[in-house]
């Protein structure tokens, strides 16, 4: 399996999100430069962590912009696995590619901490190894994590189990004690309707050793290695 | 007639003297972009001219050292072929006209001196000395220097590990904001700052080049007064974004076969850079500065040799390598150009527009700066704060609320309002996170891990500058093994009042003798620094403030060792004994408002015996958690040891023996050479056993159990319960009391 990981001007979670897929999870990674138009025999695409292009001026907004932006909403149109981590999420809500928009957190400050996430919808190639409303400690890193949208949208995500993951507090109630950045229904993942681009603002790539203390993200990145083996290649481009 | 008047000279922090020696090394007189080289080359920042004849007695040596001081930072042989690449450096004076911009560039200063050398930059520390919370002065420096080490360290993707805090009113009107930064790179692929090969092209690379920070260095060097907030302009503007992109480039750079030798331009810039690179070669530079990608076409050659516009390095490539070297930064969207030469003849020629605008020997701009022996004397004042009657102090009477005061002081409460503004997890190498005696950090494709603290009691540094330079590094050889960690090298950054009083001689002499004595007696070399001198504002001056960055090896992962109790029943064992060490303690500033007295005792073999034994006893798996006693004593340490743990709080029970010492002594003097161990039953003879062979003091002194801590002391008759508390309590006033402050304002 080949897992494409992208990597934007100031992409730092790009070599985690490597690490992860190649060293422990034993898969093939190719990393992906930005002004690539294509995107070729790959099983899924990372959009990783970081602040692309500085994101000076809002989360995302510019990374939409670059060349392998086209390739991945083709890729992504095909029913290719797309799995965009924080700022990937970001750069995937600015791309039109899952609606809603981020907000700065309701603190104002960058927030870097362990939050609980209950996994809503245990049916995505991103959730299949959790079970239902699973409680997982999964570490956030963000100052952009605040999920915004309109009430018509935000009751469609509802309607169609769009909402992947929901902070939540350690022994699984979603309260607005368990929301880490002021999140609308908490929410700290959402997909899009076919179910193969997921977003979401925790990072499963930091807590999936038990040589880090925590494992709980694995589950996630697994699910996504057994999604892809279900998925055939995709070839998309030019 | 000379253009050089005497008030120029005056402004350019030169004096008569040096200017002499300016027109004795050239022949003539400068010209003004001459005179403003030489005036940033030969600033105290830049030219150590106080320090350096007393930073030559600081043992530099060891089989593991890879690069001592003189370079951009300092390497260390890890084993597997890899070297920890580190330094720390200061940002004061930027900080507090700017906090924000003042902190950020100071990370990204750090970080280029270290992924200049070939290293991958892999964790930040931060040291910060602020006056106190109760002053809105003072809270907007925090927040401001908090939010600019966030906002360029974040950015850049290097985890911000750990680090300490301490407020006192002596910091008020100069803080301290030292970064330190530790890399890996691999041990045959250390690069150097050197402009060997004549003829090899000079290649200019990263931002451009602009009008700010003009006379940083020299801002640096200067003692602050009411106007200094007027010195604004002198401050650079970060761009953690272009130092990201700059950071990949030269890693790729470095990667191929390319590059001779590479500098960033930090404190004097495109200047620095050339001269010091020609200057470690034996060589000279010719500089085209028509090439040089600049912000604003009108720039002199004066703003240009001077600017400390951020994010920018000069690399030597090999002759032929250009255009690959171009191609590189270009695809990181970089702005570069060769800009010159290196050339035999070992003059730094700087030309515009094929004029000759600046002609000096690099040798005399980067190494021949003037050297100054300071006079130094024991201040007059000295005995008054040293003499320190404790018969007059009265004993403590309501142990609970002296223990609860000094957990929500600020200095000792928790600093999660801090860190959590950092990411400290991206690179997932982090095994300790902020909050324990020491930041551990795995590195990939070993087994190993590395350990980094940063400590300095400037207070005992105050009180007697020889004793606290080495309790310094004690503490901080302590903290390393506590984690579970060899102590294997050292950085300083060495923060002191103006030098040109020789009473602040004083102190700096023997800080220094003080490190000397206490390094060699643990063996843990020096191997890079930064000295900042004119820490003072209207006269007042700080406290002396070596500030010391260790770096310790842990060869097995996951026999790391953490401070808070791990399972209910281990037993708590005490390592060392208490004097009556109240001088300087925290506990006298907290609650009697003090700051006298002699600093601890300190003796460096029992310091050396207890290292050896509890790092035996990690390494042999018998310990479940191990925490120094340090600022706030024994009473201090076990609370953080229950309630510092990420998952839960756990109480314990303990009896601590009396003697013939008074109460508070026990409980909050900070004695040193203790460690407070928590293990399995089923190890308390081994443990017992492996001290006693070696002649530390050890004691089962109670169990981890229940959900408060509760402490006894034992006198010749009976126990008396002096502490009891939830736990819950303790972490409530400890856990939030910064926020609290801030919010409260």
């Amino acid at each position: 399996m080949n897992i494409g990981v992208v990597v934007f001007p100031g992409s730092n979670c790009d070599h985690d999100c490597q690490y992860i897929f190649r060293d422990v999870l034993g898969q093939d990674v190719t990393m992906v430069w930005h002004k690539e138009a294509s995107l070729t025999r790959l099983d899924a695409v990372i959009l990783p962590g970081g602040f692309s292009y500085g994101d000076y001026l809002r989360t995302g907004a510019i990374a939409r912009f670059s060349p392998v932006m086209g390739a991945v909403k083709k890729y992504a149109a095909d029913g290719g696995l797309v799995l965009g981590i924080c700022n990937g999420f970001q750069i995937l809500l600015e791309a039109g590619l899952l609606p809603g928009a981020m907000l700065r957190n309701q603190s104002l400050h960058f927030i870097c901490n362990d939050v609980h996430v209950r996994v809503e919808n245990a049916a995505t190639p991103f959730t299949s190894a959790c079970k239902p409303s699973q409680v997982l400690k999964i570490p956030i890193a963000h100052a952009d994590g605040n999920y915004y949208t309109d009430p018509v949208t935000l009751a469609g995500l509802q309607a169609n189990a769009q909402i992947v993951l929901r902070y939540c507090t350690p022994d699984g109630k979603v309260t607005s004690g368990g929301n880490p950045n002021g999140s609308l229904d908490n929410i700290a993942g959402v997909c899009n309707a076919a179910g193969n681009v997921l977003g979401l603002m925790p990072h499963p790539e930091r807590c999936a050793e038990s040589v880090l203390g925590n494992d709980d993200g694995r589950l996630i990145l697994a699910s996504l290695v057994e999604g892809m083996k279900k998925a055939k290649p995709q070839t998309v481009g030019e | 007639m000379s253009v050089i008047t005497n008030d120029l000279i005056a402004q350019h922090n030169l004096t008569g003297d040096e200017y002499k020696h300016i027109i004795e090394i050239l022949g003539r007189e400068p010209n003004l972009t001459e005179l403003g080289m030489f005036s940033v080359m030969w600033s105290e920042h830049c030219s150590y001219k106080s320090s350096r004849v007393h930073l030559k007695k600081l043992p530099t040596t060891g089989p593991r050292v890879v690069q001592g001081p003189g370079e951009n930072a300092g390497a260390v042989d890890i084993g597997d072929g890899l070297c920890v690449v580190f330094k720390m450096e200061s940002h004061n004076h930027p900080s507090f006209i700017e906090p924000y911009q003042g902190a950020a560039t100071g990370v990204g200063g750090i970080l280029r001196d270290v992924f200049t050398m070939g290293a991958r930059p892999i964790a930040l520390l931060d040291s910060l000395r602020f006056g106190g919370l109760d002053t809105a002065k003072n809270r907007h420096l925090m927040k401001g220097v908090v939010s600019g080490i966030a906002g360029y360290g974040n950015c850049m993707g290097v985890p911000t590990v750990g680090g300490e805090i301490v407020f006192n009113d002596i910091y008020s009107l100069n803080p301290l904001v030292n970064v330190f930064c530790l890399g890996i790179a691999h041990k045959d692929k250390i690069f150097r700052g050197t402009a060997a090969g004549v003829g090899n092209p000079v290649i200019y690379f990263g931002s451009k080049t602009g009008r700010d920070g003009i006379h940083g260095a020299t801002m640096a060097s200067d003692s602050f007064d009411d106007k200094s907030e007027q010195k604004r302009p002198t401050v650079q503007v970060g761009d953690p974004f272009q130092e990201k992109l700059l950071l990949e480039a030269c890693l790729e750079l470095m990667a191929g076969d390319l590059l001779v030798g590479i500098q960033d331009m930090g404190a004097a810039g495109l200047t620095s850079s050339s001269c010091e690179m020609a200057s470690r070669a034996g060589n000279g530079i010719e500089l085209d500065l028509t090439h040089v990608p600049r912000r604003e076409p009108s720039m002199t050659p004066y703003e240009l040799m001077l600017s400390e516009s951020q994010e920018r390095m000069l690399m030597v490539a090999k002759a032929g390598k250009e255009d690959e070297c171009l191609a590189i930064c270009r695809k990181w969207d970089l702005d570069v150009a060769v800009v010159g030469r290196v050339t035999g003849d070992g003059i730094l020629r700087v030309k515009d527009h094929g004029t000759v605008v600046a002609e000096i020997p690099a040798k005399a701009l980067a190494d021949d700066g003037p050297r100054y022996e300071r006079s130094y004397t024991l201040p007059p004042y000295q005995d008054i704060l040293t003499n320190l009657n404790c018969d007059l102090i009265p004993d403590v009477k309501d142990a609970n609320a002296v223990l609860l005061s000094l957990l929500e002081s600020s200095t000792i409460a928790s600093k999660r309002w801090v860190y959590h503004q950092y990411d400290h997890m991206v690179r997932t190498n982090t095994m300790v996170r902020p909050g324990s005696d020491a930041a551990v950090v795995r590195i990939k494709g070993t087994n190993k891990a590395v350990a980094m603290t940063v400590d300095c009691n400037s207070r005992y540094c105050m009180l007697h500058p020889y004793e606290g330079a080495r309790l310094a590094v004690a503490e901080a050889a302590r903290n390393l093994v506590c984690s579970g960690a060899e102590p294997i090298g050292l950085t300083d950054c060495l923060n002191f009042g103006n030098p040109e009083r020789s009473d602040i001689m004083w102190q700096f002499v023997l800080t220094i003798e003080g490190m000397k004595d206490a390094c060699e007696h643990l063996r843990v070399p020096i191997v890079s620094g930064n000295v900042s001198f004119y820490n003072e504002t209207n006269g007042l001056s700080i406290y002396p403030t070596p500030m010391l960055g260790m770096v310790g090896l842990i060869e097995q992962a996951d026999r790391t060792t953490t401070q808070w109790f791990k399972a209910e029943g281990d037993d708590i064992i005490l390592l060392g004994t208490a004097r009556e060490d109240l001088g300087g303690s925290e506990y006298l500033k907290v609650v009697q408002a003090r700051e006298q007295g002699s600093p601890p005792f300190l003796n460096m073999n029992a310091e050396k015996a207890l290292h050896d034994c509890v790092l035996a006893m990690i390494r042999a798996g018998m310990v479940q958690s191990a925490h120094d006693c340090s600022d706030g004593g024994l009473a201090v340490a076990l609370a953080e040891s229950a309630m510092s743990g990420p998952d839960r709080l756990l109480g314990a029970v303990v009896t601590l023996a009396l003697g013939r010492l008074r109460k508070d002594a026990v409980l909050f003097g900070e004695s040193q050479s203790r460690v407070v161990l928590s293990a399995k039953l089923v190890h308390r003879q081994a443990i017992l056993d492996s001290a006693r062979r070696v002649g530390v003091p050890v004691a089962v002194i109670g169990s981890v159990t229940g959900n408060r801590l509760v402490i006894s002391l034992e006198g010749e008759q009976s126990a008396v319960k002096v502490i009891d508390v939830p736990v819950a309590m303790l972490y409530d006033r400890w856990a939030f009391s910064i926020e609290r402050t801030l919010h409260q304002a």
